[in-house]
């Protein structure tokens, strides 16, 4: 396995490359360089998985977990430093093959996406740059790692969501993408030192003896990682950056804040899913709230959004609730008894992947055509855009779990996961399922149905967009027509033994006949020409429909805290504090010092006869002091 | 007996002889290249040097040893010696005197003045890091405070006079407490020695240590910006010529935390026991306070500057930690922070010689006119907030870490309180770079500003050089600096 450091090698060969001498090349040549290189990194990611997989499960009945690489790269003490390396084991090898996958197809979508685009070969860098990331994070050997490029990705996402750095949203955004997830990152920093002292090292499996020794702070120690994987994942309430994130170009989006970064906080909590289930699994009910929450909320605004991205974004905040809610619900290791959630969780990661990614190009796709992110631009394109349309199509039927698409498997596995954990629980996401489909047909019908933007399509015609740009649509599509018949509890599950996914007829019922009812009713309300009903349903309902048109105001509580709490109530008296008090009080030092030289300055007025007077007093006194 | 290390004081005593006979810029430019280039590639040599010394098995703790006694009666000697913290700052002070020579390139006027008395500031530095005596120590401080009155007084801007005043007087007041510190620590051991590493080794009263030490910790902790005695710095390096700001920032800040670390701390064991958890607090709240007070900041030099306090609190603060770890990072943190803030503020410098203003609100899309200056200013950014490839990380990283091996449960509370700082560095930096640097060029006067000369180049190229190595492969500077922190720690720590 000695290839897979090629992985990494490779991205950053291109990152330096196109950082340090983009300018003086052609946009063109830094594209191809670009994208060759994920190219290669994309063919050694599935040699990698197939001889991973392919040789086989060890005498355990496991997958070995490898480690062909292990560099002690900052050593702290004797026993704990940090490591860089590489670790495969399934799910890494999973990671592998989905971050490869997606970011090969926005590289091809990009060179059409972002030609002529100022800057062209600055966005392959970092586009780079994020990919050498991302892989180092989940072929992390130890947790600190995992922390080293956590950052890193959080860095590439702030550089790209700031592309456009002339436009003050995409300022703001990056901004603020960058500081919520540093104060996420926070919690996750103080649980990784608590962590290495209690249990002794950085790596994924310390010793037993130790951590039961620690007791509680292991507890805690997790509960604070999993904030930092609640930031970077946008769980409720620190999901306020991702929405804002959209201002990036498309492909960024697809890439990062829909199929990969973003999903990094369930990764992280599946790779400590050992340590969870064993020496905290108080935690885990707490996790599937959060993850229930962040996916109702998400759902709810979701569905009365006006700009296609914002739509897609919530979406995606909505469905790694999913995710998080499939790893909450987990109660034991074993898949056949309360583990099914892990399995579930990652398959879900897996296919949610392929699919957002391709909601998000084709997004782009139609945002190519119509130079606009709102949906009154858009509406029956379905004509000039045929491939979108189609592609677009599968991929909402997919997020909308319909057999036989690839989300119809993983939801499927989740909602099982969710009513074996407690009905109560699988009834509540069963209905943000039906939220799903209801409000992604709502975008398909918004943009590809009902009515016609025709002043605007008239000046600007749409079309379909060039076969660089179409070409990854189409793969994206065949594989989420695909991804649900492959076998993944074979490969992953949450003892590592195999697992044979087998379908609950209850349970797909159920949420296949809610599905379609909720896909009958969005084609009922936003199929037509006119739209009465929504429109009536937001009159009788004006501040509900406001305040979900508002993000039910999360964000502004937010900025209040900044603004008004930090800047004006904590930064700005300390300032003022500095200035005024401390540093007055040396100035006031130095006047009265001054002030008390200018008073005593008399005595020293050259003139001699005074001086002998002032001799002669002291002599007298000095006498008088010694006689008695 | 000829010493390898007095060399760092020969070529700048030489280098000011020539400035003094050079007659014009350019013989001055020369006379300058020359000499720090010269400097420069001895402090490589001599790292690997010590590298290679320890390798073959050397256990001193002091090496490249010598002492000739200088004045019988108080026991004073010219004696050197370093060990891996003196040459990781060696090396640190030879990088900084360098680029700082390419970053004052076209300085005008005067500029054979200014260089001489830049280059009497930077003999004063090396001499205090070679010097083991402790009489000797304190009059290279001396020597390194004195021509920065001048140099900010002479070429700086703003309300120079007032700043150079405040910060020469401050850190005056702060070399005065330190004089007694010394004189303390001499007589309570008995008056046989002034030698630092032989002074270690006798006892000193503890009474003694509990009044004394307070003394030398502020008296150096005021250089190193301790709050409450950090007020100099803001106005001082506002006010500084850009070399100036960089030397003052980049090293000899560094005086403070280093002489904290190998006289006081190392000196008065007992005298930091009794008085870790007063000066825990006060770091802490440097830490903090100095990255809230940057948030609100509008000049890019105070913002800096408050960077600074905060980061050099971070130094102090792990040297009190007092696990090998967490020390470690201090002096990583030292390193870091030198060559860090040498960066910023030799950008700074540059853009304020274009746009004549420092005030973030008067510029805008500055990005678009000097492309090379702003992404640089971003990378200095990046790696100033602890972006991982970059030193800080690996510094604050290491000191977080270390810190967290303290048992103790009000240590622990302050390391918590401390890494609250990474998220406030990162609010301060995004809004300084996103406000200056992104959006539209607001003023049409600044579309016609040029990028970067070539010496500005070669001196932002050459700091984020060093910052970007230490960061990538921090393994060998960890192992330097760690080793040699040890025997300095088993001092502290055991008695």
């Amino acid at each position: 396995m000695g290839h897979t450091i090629w992985i990494l090698l490779l991205p950053l060969i291109s990152f330096i490359l196109l950082g340090l001498g983009g300018n003086k090349m052609k946009p063109k040549a830094t594209g191809v360089i670009g994208t060759a290189s994920l190219a290669g990194v994309t063919i050694l990611s599935y040699i990698t998985a197939f001889s991973y997989f392919g040789a086989g499960r060890g005498i355990d009945g496991l997958f070995p977990t490898l480690m062909p690489y292990d560099f002690r790269w900052l050593p702290f003490m004797d026993n704990l430093s940090i490591n860089i390396g590489i670790l495969l084991d399934p799910i890494s090898v999973m990671m592998l093959v989905v971050i490869s996958t997606v970011s090969l197809m926005v590289h091809i979508y990009s060179m059409g996406y972002m030609k002529g685009e100022k800057g062209f070969q600055r966005y392959y860098a970092f586009l780079s740059l994020f990919t050498m990331s991302m892989l180092g994070l989940v072929v992390a050997t130890n947790i600190f790692q995992m922390y080293v490029f956590w950052e890193l990705v959080g860095v590439s996402s702030y550089l790209l969501i700031g592309f456009y750095y002339t436009k003050p949203a995409a300022i703001a955004a990056s901004k603020k993408a960058f500081i919520v997830t540093r104060f996420a990152d926070l919690g996750f920093l103080i649980g990784i030192l608590i962590y290495g002292y209690f249990a002794g090292t950085f790596s994924f499996t310390p010793e037993t003896s130790r951590l039961m020794s620690a007791g509680m702070m292991i507890s805690l120690a997790l509960g604070l990682m999993f904030v930092g994987g609640a930031g970077k994942s946008a769980m409720f309430p620190l999901h306020i950056w991702l929405p804002d994130a959209m201002e990036g170009p498309t492909p960024v989006s697809a890439l990062i804040h829909a199929a990969t970064m973003v999903v990094a906080g369930v990764y992280l909590v599946a790779r400590m899913f050992p340590l969870f289930i064993g020496y905290a699994p108080d935690l885990l009910p707490w996790i599937a709230v959060v993850g229930a929450v962040t996916a109702l909320y998400a759902a709810v605004v979701a569905c009365v959004q006006s700009d296609i991205k914002r739509v897609l974004a919530f979406s995606t905040i909505s469905q790694i609730g999913f995710m998080m809610v499939a790893m909450g619900v987990c109660t034991s290791a074993d898949p056949h008894a309360g583990g099914l959630g892990y399995m579930a969780s990652l398959f879900h990661l897996f296919t949610h992947a392929m699919f957002k990614a391709l909601l998000f190009l084709g997004a782009g796709s139609i945002i190519h055509a119509v130079h606009s992110n709102e949906m009154s631009a858009m509406g029956g394109l379905r004509k000039y855009m045929p491939v979108t349309h189609i592609t677009f199509l599968v991929a909402c039927l997919a997020i909308a779990g319909i057999y036989p698409f690839s989300g119809f498997f993983s939801k499927d596995e989740i909602l099982a996961a969710c009513f074996a954990f407690h009905p109560a629980m699988g009834w509540v996401m069963t209905a943000i399922a039906g939220l799903t489909a209801f409000y992604m047909f709502r975008l398909y019908f918004g943009i590809f149905w009902g009515k016609e933007n025709k002043e605007l399509h008239q000046t600007h015609k749409p079309h379909e967009s060039p076969l660089s740009m179409t070409l990854p649509l189409v793969v994206l599509a065949v594989i989420t027509c695909v991804a649900g018949f492959i076998p993944f509890g074979e490969f992953i599950s949450s003892n590592g033994a195999s697992y044979h996914i087998h379908i609950d007829m209850k349970v797909a019922g159920i949420s296949i006949c809610v599905a379609v009812a909720a896909i009958a009713i969005s084609t009922w309300m936003f199929a037509r020409e006119n739209q009465s009903v929504p429109d009536a349903l937001a009159n009788r309902f004006p501040g509900l429909h406001k305040a979900a048109y508002n993000r039910f105001y999360i964000d502004n509580a937010w900025l209040f805290v900044t603004k008004k709490v930090i800047f004006k109530c904590i930064s700005t008296p300390i300032a003022w504090f500095d200035r005024n008090i401390i540093d007055g009080f040396f100035n006031l030092c130095g006047k009265v010092t001054s002030k008390v030289a200018a008073g005593i300055r008399f005595m020293q007025n050259s003139q001699i006869q005074q001086y002998c007077i002032w001799f002669l007093a002291g002599a007298v006194i000095l006498t008088i002091i010694l006689i008695f | 007996m000829f010493n390898i290390l007095t060399i760092f004081i020969i070529i700048p005593l030489l280098m000011m002889l020539g400035l003094w006979l050079s007659r014009n810029v350019r013989q001055v430019r020369g006379v300058m290249v020359a000499g720090s280039s010269l400097l420069l590639a001895m402090s490589i040599f001599l790292v690997f040097d010590y590298i290679g010394l320890r390798k073959a098995g050397e256990t001193a703790q002091m090496l490249y040893t010598s002492s000739i006694s200088w004045y019988e009666p108080l026991d004073i000697c010219l004696s050197f010696g370093v060990d891996g913290i003196s040459v990781a700052m060696l090396l640190l002070s030879s990088i900084i005197v360098f680029t700082g020579t390419f970053a004052s390139w076209r300085l005008q006027p005067m500029t054979k003045e200014y260089f001489l008395w830049y280059t009497l500031l930077s003999s004063g530095v090396y001499g205090f890091f070679i010097s083991t005596d402790l009489f000797t120590m304190f009059m290279f401080y001396e020597v390194a405070l004195i021509p920065m009155y001048l140099l900010i007084g002479v070429w700086g801007s703003g309300k120079k006079e007032y700043s150079a005043m405040k910060l020469t007087l401050m850190l005056m007041g702060g070399s005065a407490l330190i004089l007694i510190g010394i004189l303390g620590a001499y007589y309570g051991a008995g008056a046989t020695t002034m030698n630092v590493v032989e002074l270690a080794e006798l006892e000193i009263p503890v009474k003694m240590q509990n009044i004394f030490f307070p003394l030398l910790f502020v008296g150096f902790g005021i250089l190193g910006a301790l709050f409450p005695f950090h007020t100099w710095s803001p106005d001082g390096h506002a006010s500084a010529p850009t070399a100036v700001s960089m030397l003052h920032a980049g090293v000899l800040m560094k005086l403070g935390g280093y002489g904290c670390f190998r006289i006081a701390m190392y000196l008065m064991p007992e005298g930091l026991q009794m008085w870790d958890e007063v000066f825990l607090v006060l770091t802490t709240i440097s830490v903090v306070y100095g990255a809230f007070s940057a948030v609100v900041q509008t000049d890019l030099k105070y913002i800096n500057a408050y960077s600074s306090v905060s980061h050099c609190g971070l130094v102090l603060f792990a040297l009190l930690m007092m696990t090998r770890t967490s020390c470690t990072g201090g002096i990583l943190q030292m390193l870091s922070h030198g060559l860090m803030t040498a960066l910023f503020f030799a950008l700074i410098g540059m853009i304020y010689g274009r746009t004549h203003t420092r005030d973030i609100r008067q510029m805008s899309g500055l990005m678009k006119v000097m492309p090379c200056l702003a992404v640089c200013y971003v990378i200095a950014g990046l790696a100033n907030l602890g972006l991982p490839g970059f030193s800080g990380f690996i510094a604050e990283m290491t000191i977080f870490v270390g810190s967290f091996e303290n048992v103790d449960v009000f240590h622990r509370v302050c390391t918590v309180i401390a890494t609250c700082s990474i998220v406030i560095t990162a609010v301060y930096i995004l809004r300084t770079v996103g406000k200056f640097l992104y959006g539209e060029v607001n003023n049409p006067e600044y579309l016609k500003l040029t990028d970067a000369t070539w010496d500005e180049k070669t001196a932002v190229f050459i700091l984020i050089a060093c910052v970007a190595a230490l960061g990538l492969a921090p393994f060998w500077m960890s192992d330097l600096i760690s080793h040699s922190v040890t025997p300095l720690l088993s001092n502290i720590i055991i008695r």
